[in-house]
């Protein structure tokens, strides 16, 4: 299981107590935030939760919702998708709304990241948001990626402890540090 | 240089402006751990991505302006 390692020694120690760095980044995908919260890290879980979060429910308000949204067909595999749910649980209600439209059924929540039914309601959408759903996919495709660097920070701590100590290893032996 | 782009898409450019704030504050806090660091190395980030960005909007409205 990785650790951070204290700078000073070089060796692993708790300088950021990562507890269960699965468990941290299993809760870091589900919440953006969440896991580095459950390590006692709050001041960085907090800065994740408010600017990954905000950011993507900002990229859903100004789509008016369809820039989420799950659908694996020959004519629309939505790739950007994959990278929107990186979000976590916030991005998960779009594969309930497919499910429903794949089945005929209505969808919830007044068809928030719900797929539209063909492509002509998908270029309606075009029509009538211009280039604020693109904008829209943009910023939440961006929210999801963001939070696979934080649930990495959260697994592994951060990278600046690791490269300090990997410089300072062989400083402590003698040895030429190398360039 | 405003003269050169179109008013509206001056306007969709201020669009950019969180997403520089949040992503150089996001890539930050994952490489150091005290806040005061991640603040620092955030402000040096968010500069030098706007920096690349006009840089890369000269280049682009000085080719369209030439052709």
């Amino acid at each position: 299981m990785p650790k951070a390692t204290d700078v000073s020694t070089g060796h692993a120690a708790d300088v950021v107590d990562l507890k269960d760095p699965v468990v941290a980044a299993i809760l870091g995908w589900m919440i953006p935030g969440l896991g580095h919260l459950y390590q006692g890290r709050t001041g960085k879980g907090l800065l994740f939760m408010i600017c990954i979060l905000s950011t993507f429910f900002f990229g859903l308000f100004i789509s008016d919702g369809k820039a989420v949204y799950a659908w694996w067909s020959p004519d629309d595999w939505r790739l950007p998708y994959l990278c929107q749910l990186g979000v976590g649980l916030p991005a998960t209600p779009a594969l309930v709304q497919s499910y429903l439209v794949r089945n005929g059924k209505a969808p919830l929540f007044g068809g928030v990241m719900a797929p539209p039914v063909d492509s002509r309601e998908l270029d309606s959408w075009y029509k009538e948001l211009n280039r604020y759903l693109e904008l829209g996919i943009v910023y939440t495709m961006i929210a999801g990626l963001l939070n696979v660097l934080a649930i990495y920070d959260a697994w592994g701590g951060p990278v600046q402890l690791e490269e300090q100590a990997r410089e300072k290893r062989p400083q402590e032996q003698g040895l030429p540090t190398g360039g | 240089m405003a003269g050169l782009l179109p008013l509206a898409a001056i306007n969709m450019m201020w669009y950019a402006l969180p997403l520089v704030v949040v992503i150089s504050l996001v890539y930050s806090a994952t490489r150091h751990e005290p806040m005061d660091s991640i603040l620092s190395h955030s402000l040096r980030l968010g500069f030098m991505i706007a920096l690349f960005m006009v840089v890369i909007m000269a280049v682009l409205a000085l080719l369209a302006w030439q052709l």
